[in-house]
């Protein structure tokens, strides 16, 4: 009865945690290698071997650089996502709750979501200019949608019966949207968080090729330009790495977050 | 056939009659439909005195859930009143609690049993000292004080249900709702469960309307049996449970008048099955 849930995979031993650690970098330790094998046969000035390009990270963002420009592309990148989250949990309670709201805005919502965020970085230039705001409006402009569309969903999800649970306790206004009502929506939620999270990656490198000076985006445009190969690549593996480590920090959240649903999914599976 | 034990609240006597706990009176309840109405509740008048057991029984669909939503505030009838207590019930009242069928869907799955049961306290306001004793207390009198930290999916259907009363319980209502609270746990359970609902209400000052599909359990439980017609449901019987206050599962069961008592709902209750074949029943004007 207790033991169908989470703490099966628990802390476990120290050769339990080499084999995990073996499991997660066996492959890319395989896939360097052959990038290795490859680069090195065909002398390609373009591809260049992995050591070339590691001397290139390890100048490149060992040094001030990285202050100059990885650090305020991250800085961009969470700003935009952290008020996308804000405006889509935000907005997506609101219509949520409001049937004929939603009935009147989606239409619009689909359309909104529809435009490829990439394409506003024009017209984001000519309202916001080119600074920072333009950048984080990017980014916001393309997130907001999946979590604000399936806030939506999850709100309008609640379970009719806790609904009636909380009115015949009379848990209402701030309580019941904390207790009732955001957390029943959080699986929706972190799914559409799950995705922006992936889209405003791409759209921080995005806004940064156009019209800036400074960022990963730029830098890496920049290197190609000049034809710094490894140095581009450096910018390249850079992106990867802040990509893997967002998602890892995103699922511990989420682990947190969501123990409550993969326990009773696992006790509703078990039975 | 035996006869109803005893007619109806009328032969009370004179005098000064206290005031009820629960009043309903001509409650009637039609869902609007899509152009075609449904008339679920169609005239139910009856009354709970203070510190009253009377369970609600009648053939399945009979309206007894939209009975229980309009008593218990979550449901404005279309017509008639209910009191509680004197005054009108105009949206969840604050000293009903609820037990509802569904446990499973009843709890907050991301909280656990003590956060569960202490929830209602909080937005009552209750003190911090106060709420640690009423859940620590509520918990130990559904035997669940060893599961407290425990979330409620990690408990079988029983105790989630134990964990729902002990909440409605904290809550320290005048009045208790459960709308077929064991329909959904094993018969095992659910007799011990019974005996927990019947011995929470003779320790607490508590008044409790008990809505079920299972006539057995109504006669076991209550000090009252209401017999609800089908819908549109009206008040078909009523009759006095005169069987000892003791009660217990096997020796109740047994008692030559649990079982004309049991006879005589089962034949009102098929009774208000064939009333309605005949009429062609159907929500009609």
């Amino acid at each position: 009865m207790t033991a169908a849930t989470a703490p099966a995979r628990g802390p476990g031993t120290a050769a339990h945690a080499a084999r995990r650690a073996f499991r997660a970098l066996a492959l890319p330790a395989v896939l360097i290698g052959v990038w290795w094998a490859v680069s090195s046969a065909s002398g390609s000035y373009l591809v260049p071997p992995p050591d070339v390009i590691a001397a290139a990270f390890a100048e490149l963002w060992f040094s001030e650089r990285f202050f100059a420009d990885a650090l305020p592309s991250i800085a961009r990148l969470l700003g935009g996502y952290a008020l996308a989250l804000a405006l889509g949990i935000g907005a997506g309670l609101a219509l949520g709750s409001a049937p004929r709201l939603r009935a009147l805005t989606e239409p619009v919502l689909e359309f909104l979501r529809a435009v490829p965020p990439p394409v506003l970085v024009p017209l984001l230039i000519l309202l916001a200019g080119v600074g920072n705001g333009m950048k984080v409006l990017v980014i916001v402009s393309g997130c907001v949608w999946p979590i604000l569309l399936n806030t939506i969903e999850g709100v309008r999800a609640v379970d009719p019966v806790l609904a009636d649970t909380c009115r015949a306790f009379g848990v209402r206004g701030t309580r019941r949207l904390r207790t009732l009502v955001l957390r029943s929506a959080s699986p929706q939620i972190m799914a559409g968080a799950r995705q922006a999270l992936s889209i405003a990656i791409i759209l921080m490198v995005i806004s940064e090729m156009f019209a800036s000076s400074s960022g990963l985006g730029f830098t890496v445009v920049q290197f190609q330009r000049s034809f710094a190969v490894p140095e581009m690549w450096a910018g390249i593996v850079l992106l990867g790495l802040i990509g893997v480590v967002l998602s890892l920090l995103f699922r511990r959240v989420e682990r947190r977050v969501l123990a409550w649903h993969t326990g009773l999914r696992a006790a509703t599976r078990g039975e | 056939m035996p006869e109803p034990a005893l007619p109806p609240d009328t032969s009370q006597g004179s005098g000064p009659m206290p005031e009820p706990m629960l009043d309903v009176v001509g409650l009637h309840k039609t869902y609007p439909g899509d152009g075609r109405p449904v008339e679920a509740v169609r005239d139910l008048t009856f009354r709970l005195e203070h510190g009253e057991f009377v369970c609600v029984v009648g053939p399945s669909g009979c309206g007894k859930t939209t009975l229980l939503k309009c008593l218990a505030g979550l449901m404005a009838p279309t017509s008639g009143r209910v009191e509680l207590a004197g005054r009108p019930v105009t949206g969840p009242p604050a000293d009903l609690a609820v037990v509802f069928q569904e446990y499973g869907r009843s709890l907050f799955p991301w909280l656990t049993v003590r956060a569960n049961v202490e929830l209602p306290l909080i937005e009552k306001g209750t003190g911090k000292a106060r709420r640690r004793e009423l859940v620590e207390e509520s918990l130990a009198a559904v035997g669940l004080s060893g599961s407290a930290d425990a979330h409620p999916w990690q408990l079988s259907g029983g105790m989630q249900q134990r964990v729902a009363i002990a909440r409605a319980v904290a809550y320290e209502p005048a009045v208790l709702l459960m709308d077929e609270p064991f329909a959904a746990v094993d018969a095992q359970t659910r007799g011990d469960l019974e005996d927990l609902v019947r011995d929470i209400w003779r320790r607490l000052d508590v008044t409790v309307l008990f809505v079920t599909h299972d006539i057995d359990e109504a006669v076991y439980l209550g000090q009252r049996v209401l017999v609800l017609s089908a819908a549109p449901t009206v008040l078909q019987e009523e009759v006095r449970v005169d069987l000892p206050e003791e009660r217990d599962q096997l020796d109740t069961r047994k008692d030559p008048r649990f079982a004309e008592l049991r006879a005589w709902a089962y034949a009102e209750i098929q009774r208000a099955k064939a009333d309605v074949h005949r009429s062609g029943a159907g929500p009609r004007e």
